[in-house]
């Protein structure tokens, strides 16, 4: 557990930290670094430079703007768990927050960085996906806002340009609607096997809207649209029908633990239960 | 913690401090983080070591070209096995007639025979540079074909880890009593299973580590050593080294847990000391975690085919077993001991007129495996409880009375078993009748058979295990049962207590204080327990097998008596009374009958130092050691109950409710009892549900990391509920057993037993550890595949399962 030499900035704004990354290619942004400093105590990861975004100020908020709810990309995953704000009006994330690895991860880990990692069993990216949230970037070429349906590209890999910065997270608010977060985590790890997170309208008799985000089977988290298409305008009854679809066209990864066989099932388990639970909180 | 158990022992001790759920000593200094561990000693010019490690299981060394790390900036040495000139093998403390011991260099010689065997140590002035130098290292290898499985390695045309020895097999052993084959003819049931007791990794907090400083001058070798024999390994690396044991001093700061996994003397151990002495300057070593899961020894990792021979009415007849035990590539200190004591309590607590158990020792390309936490008693309570869950099933009777109506009763006390050793005490009716009372028994089965009937999966586990604690008899160890104990009162009075035991997180500086307190009429604040340093501390064994208090503590209770006959002289020469009437109590020492004649404690004891008025042949100074040589084991009891209710769509248990009834004899201690059996309860589940160190195909670790690793966390552990019964050892004055491993025996079988309860109404009689949700799942789905079930949980799910069978 020993990392190899690397060199270490800590901007204090987030114009230095951009310029820093524009001039160094392979650099590496720390913030939180509950994945970053683990690969590199085993040297999987050897980043000449690490620019440390924690002492940069402004990017730790949870605010409320309107139709949606803003979150600065360095605020802990603690904080989004606990927050009122998100509990009252867009619970789903703070519910996925709650989730991730352990109360210590929680307290350092940061959204931002997370979604920048783009683990493939991350928790988040289902919630965002689910919530279709929109992630802002900055770079010295000014602002992006992207999608989530976007973001996620592949392992490990996203929308995010190398010499960008995630800043801020907005998720819409969710009134009215269920909201469940679902997961089957690897005892060691903490991670999703499988995570579902689910945005339901509607009542038994009729299913309005609803949106499925899953992560941990595939390589990326993924929305199930087939299970989406099977619900919407119909009742709770359909719900054992349509989850079957929750991994349809989806390459599942297998490892010791859970083949992909049994991610495949475990999806289409727990994306019934979490639409069925949604529903039913809907109409507490 | 109720502790109703009736007394068919000695007298508890009921003193003013035993007994007593007295805060730890030890907390205050560890909660504040202001102890040191041996990675946080540090002394001026100290090098690092870091250890260049075999990528492949099985290979031959073609050529080791260092010259790159030699010459990186900041390396002092670079070392193999060809610049080790006087350094020893690393020790295998086991003598068995047929035994293979294979030569273990402390670096690889030639092959390397599993991954992450030591190969090249390079020493740098900071651990980074060692490491950046460490991957410099060129080394050549030609890879061999790997052996793995034990079954296959026994095979005749399997590939061979040592061509000298002719097979793969470390030794064969065997224990008899009785006529097994008039046992299974007679036989109204035979019931067979073949367990698997996976491979695990003892995992403790604090990894190993070791700092050796030589003084040329003083011919003084130094090591702080995170280990639990400070004495054992001292006289092994003097050997191992070749200097006289007299140089050689070994210092276990805090030791944070160990469970066997530092009972033992590994490569580092030899190599780091050697290094200290060849550079002249102190060398530091700190294992990584990733080397901890991969190059400290692991526990378990064994086969067992197991019949039990039945009359119907549940009488056992006879117990055959034949278990496959994986050594790892080497034999490290106790390597082949640990299965010998599966073999010695194999029987359990039952009565078992016929025993006959073959146990084969094999070797593979992987890591050794040794003691932990158990060594040995687990996988036989594993085995015995399983298969007596297994007839119990088979024969239509309820598990907790077929277990009963195989008891001894406690009259039969000491009790003989077929595996020949002598149980010291028991009453395991009790044990049982309690803790079915607690789990409210009758009640989940009732909840058991409504389920059923409702698809849900509710399943009983039920675990009467006996232990072997206390080890041992100095005639049944290979290097001495005993221990040591010093106490020394100095001349304020206040009491410095020695002991050769080793505590690593058992607490003896708190139970070992109560014990001496309630002794001398003293408060355990004024007494300090120093163990773990080899110049302060007498010669002893170590802490290891539940022995620190039943042997450790024995032995300071009776150094503790020399002293109390040596007060009473003093005190009777000082107020002209007779010795026999001399009462230490509550700080003073004074005449019985007559309260106006006494001296307070300090009083006594300077006047022991003074010596101005002593009695004619009185030896002044007030200290007395004693070595306790127990005349057997002991051997704790008890019985574990767990309710749980099995997820038959996705194979997840959930563990309702854990009912632990335990008896360690007399108790010093209740709070560290109680700790003592969450913990080991914890790990036993643990093996149970989540642990399992896999190896794949190439003999490569999977489990590498803590991300793979499955150690339980909070989450993962249900509520306990504790209870005790009481029955004291005769084999010590105290009465006390040991407890450190119980809960591990115990819970393992436990928690497997209910889950394939839970599954009884599917045909599932067995499902291997660890009971990972798919393994569940697909024992599930391929029973339902056999024979519908009773009531499919969801239409969808019946079908997804039987289609995935």
């Amino acid at each position: 557990m020993i990392p190899a030499s690397f060199d270490y900035e800590s901007p204090k704004t987030l114009n230095e930290a951009l310029s820093l990354l524009a001039a160094h290619d392979d650099a590496k942004l720390l913030a939180g670094g509950h994945s970053l400093l683990p690969a590199m105590k085993l040297r999987l990861a050897n980043p000449p430079l690490l620019i440390d975004l924690g002492r940069i100020g402004g990017l730790d908020y949870i605010r409320d703007a309107g139709d949606t709810i803003s979150i600065g990309a360095l605020t802990t995953h603690g904080t989004v768990a606990s927050s009122r704000l998100l509990l009252a009006s867009s619970p789903l994330l703070a519910q996925a927050a709650g989730n991730i690895g352990d109360i210590q991860v929680r307290n350092r880990g940061t959204i931002g960085g997370s979604l920048a990692q783009a683990h493939p069993s991350a928790d988040y990216p289902a919630a965002v996906l689910a919530l279709d949230a929109r992630i802002v970037t900055a770079s010295q070429s000014g602002e992006r806002v992207i999608p989530a349906r976007e973001f996620f590209t592949g392992m490990f890999t996203s929308a995010l340009r190398p010499d960008e910065i995630i800043t801020e997270i907005r998720v819409p608010k969710t009134t009215g609607a269920g909201t469940v977060y679902k997961k089957f985590a690897h005892p060691a790890s903490g991670y999703a096997v499988v995570g579902v997170a689910v945005v339901v309208r509607g009542s038994n008799a009729k299913i309005d809207e609803v949106a499925v985000g899953i992560t941990g089977v595939g390589e990326i988290a993924y929305r199930a649209t087939a299970v989406e298409a099977a619900l919407r305008g119909k009742p709770a009854s359909a719900i054992a029908e349509a989850a079957r679809h929750a991994a349809d066209k989806v390459e599942a990864l297998g490892d010791n633990y859970a083949s992909a066989e049994y991610r495949r099932h475990l999806a289409q388990v727990y994306t019934r239960r979490a639409l069925q639970e949604a529903l039913a909180a809907k109409r507490k | 913690m109720a502790s109703n158990g009736k007394s068919n022992g000695k007298a508890k001790s009921n003193g003013q401090w035993v007994g007593k759920r007295f805060k730890r000593k030890e907390d205050p200094r560890l909660v504040r983080g202001i102890s040191h561990y041996t990675d946080d000693i540090k002394l001026p010019n100290l090098a690092h070591c870091v250890f260049v490690r075999s990528p492949h299981a099985h290979a031959r060394i073609l050529s080791i070209n260092a010259d790159a790390a030699r010459s990186h900036p900041g390396v002092r040495a670079v070392v193999t096995s060809a610049d080790l000139e006087g350094l020893g093998m690393i020790p295998c403390a086991m003598q068995m007639p047929d035994l293979k011991v294979p030569p273990h260099p402390a670096l690889a010689k030639g092959h390397v025979r599993y991954v992450g065997e030591p190969v090249a140590a390079v020493v740098a002035e900071d651990p980074y540079t060692a490491r950046d130098a460490a991957e410099m290292v060129a080394v050549e290898y030609e890879p061999l074909p790997v052996v793995l499985d034990m079954e296959k390695a026994l095979e005749k045309d399997s590939a061979l880890i040592y061509q000298d020895f002719g097979s793969n097999k470390a030794f064969t052993h065997s224990m008899k009593s009785g006529d097994i084959n008039a046992a299974l003819k007679k036989a109204d049931r035979v019931v067979k299973v073949r367990l698997l007791n996976q491979r695990v990794a003892p995992t403790a907090m604090e990894p190993r580590a070791i700092v050796a400083e030589y003084l040329p001058g003083e011919n003084r070798l130094t090591i702080w050593a995170s280990t639990q024999i400070p004495h054992l390994l001292k006289t092994q690396v003097a050997i191992m080294v070749g200097l006289p044991e007299t140089a050689v001093r070994v210092i276990a700061p805090e030791v944070g847990g160990g469970f066997g996994s530092k009972l033992n003397v590994y490569a580092e151990d030899g190599v780091v000391p050697w290094l200290a002495m060849k550079l002249g300057r102190p060398v530091k070593w700190t294992e990584t975690r990733r080397e901890s899961l991969l190059v400290t020894i692991h526990g378990r990792d064994t086969i067992n085919h197991l019949e039990l021979a039945l009359k119907k009415d549940g009488t056992i007849l006879g117990l055959r077993a034949k278990v496959l035990a994986d050594m790892g590539a080497y034999h490290q200190l106790l390597t082949p001991l640990i299965p010998q004591l599966t073999a010695l309590m194999l029987p359990g607590c039952y009565k078992i007129p016929a025993f006959d158990c073959e146990i084969i020792g094999v070797f593979t390309n992987k890591m050794s495996t040794d003691a932990y936490r158990g060594a040995g008693r687990p996988e036989a309570a594993y085995d015995i409880e399983r298969i007596m869950d297994c007839a119990a099933r088979e024969l239509n009777l309820d598990a907790a009375r077929f277990r009963s109506k195989n008891f001894p009763q406690p009259r039969e006390f000491p009790f003989t078993t077929a595996a020949g050793l002598t149980y010291d005490s028991a009453n395991y009716q009790q044990s049982l009748k309690r803790a079915l009372q607690l789990a409210g028994y009758d009640k989940l089965r009732a909840r058991q058979k409504a389920g059923w009937k409702q698809g849900k999966y509710y399943g009983v586990g039920v675990s009467t295990y006996v232990e072997i604690c206390a080890i041992g008899p100095s005639a049944a160890t290979p290097a001495g049962g005993w221990e040591s104990g010093t106490v020394r009162i100095e001349p304020t009075g206040k009491v410095t207590v020695l002991t050769g035991a080793s505590p690593h997180g058992q607490g003896q500086e708190t139970t070992f204080a109560q014990l001496v307190a309630d002794q001398f009429g003293i408060s355990p604040e004024d007494i300090t327990v120093i163990h773990g340093d080899t110049l302060a501390v007498p010669y002893g064994i170590g802490t290891f097998g539940s022995r620190g208090t039943a042997v450790g503590g024995t032995a300071i209770y009776y150094a503790v008596q020399k002293l109390k006959t040596k007060i009473a002289a003093l005190a009777a020469h000082l107020l002209g009374a007779k010795a026999a009437d001399i009462v230490i109590a509550h700080g003073r020492v004074g005449v019985k009958g007559n309260p106006k004649k006494s001296m307070s404690w300090g009083e006594v004891i300077l006047a022991a130092y003074t010596a101005r008025s002593i009695p004619a042949g009185f030896e002044p100074g007030m200290e007395a050691t004693h070595f306790f040589e127990p005349s057997n084991f002991t051997f704790p009891f008890g019985t574990h109950i767990c309710a749980v209710e099995v997820d038959a769509e996705t194979g997840e248990t959930k563990i309702e409710k854990y009912v632990a009834v335990d008896d360690c004899g007399n108790v010093i201690n209740p709070l560290l009892v109680d700790g003592q059996v969450q913990g080991g309860i914890a790990q036993g589940l643990s093996q149970a549900m989540y642990e399992e160190m896999v190896y794949n195909e190439d003999g490569q670790p999977v489990t590498g990391s803590l991300m793979d690793y499955a150690v339980p966390k909070a989450i993962h552990i249900p509520e306990f509920i504790l209870d005790r019964t009481v029955t004291p050892t005769p084999v010590n004055p105290m009465g006390v057993k040991g407890v450190g491993e119980a809960g591990t025996i115990a819970s393992t079988p436990c928690v497997v037993n209910a889950v394939c309860d839970a599954l009884a109404p599917l045909g599932i009689t067995n499902i291997d550890m660890p009971l990972k949700p798919e393994r569940v799942w697909r024992a599930i789905a391929a029973a339902q595949a056999a024979v519908p079930p009773p009531a499919a949980t969801t239409k969808s799910s019946a079908r997804t399962a039987r289609r995935s069978a």
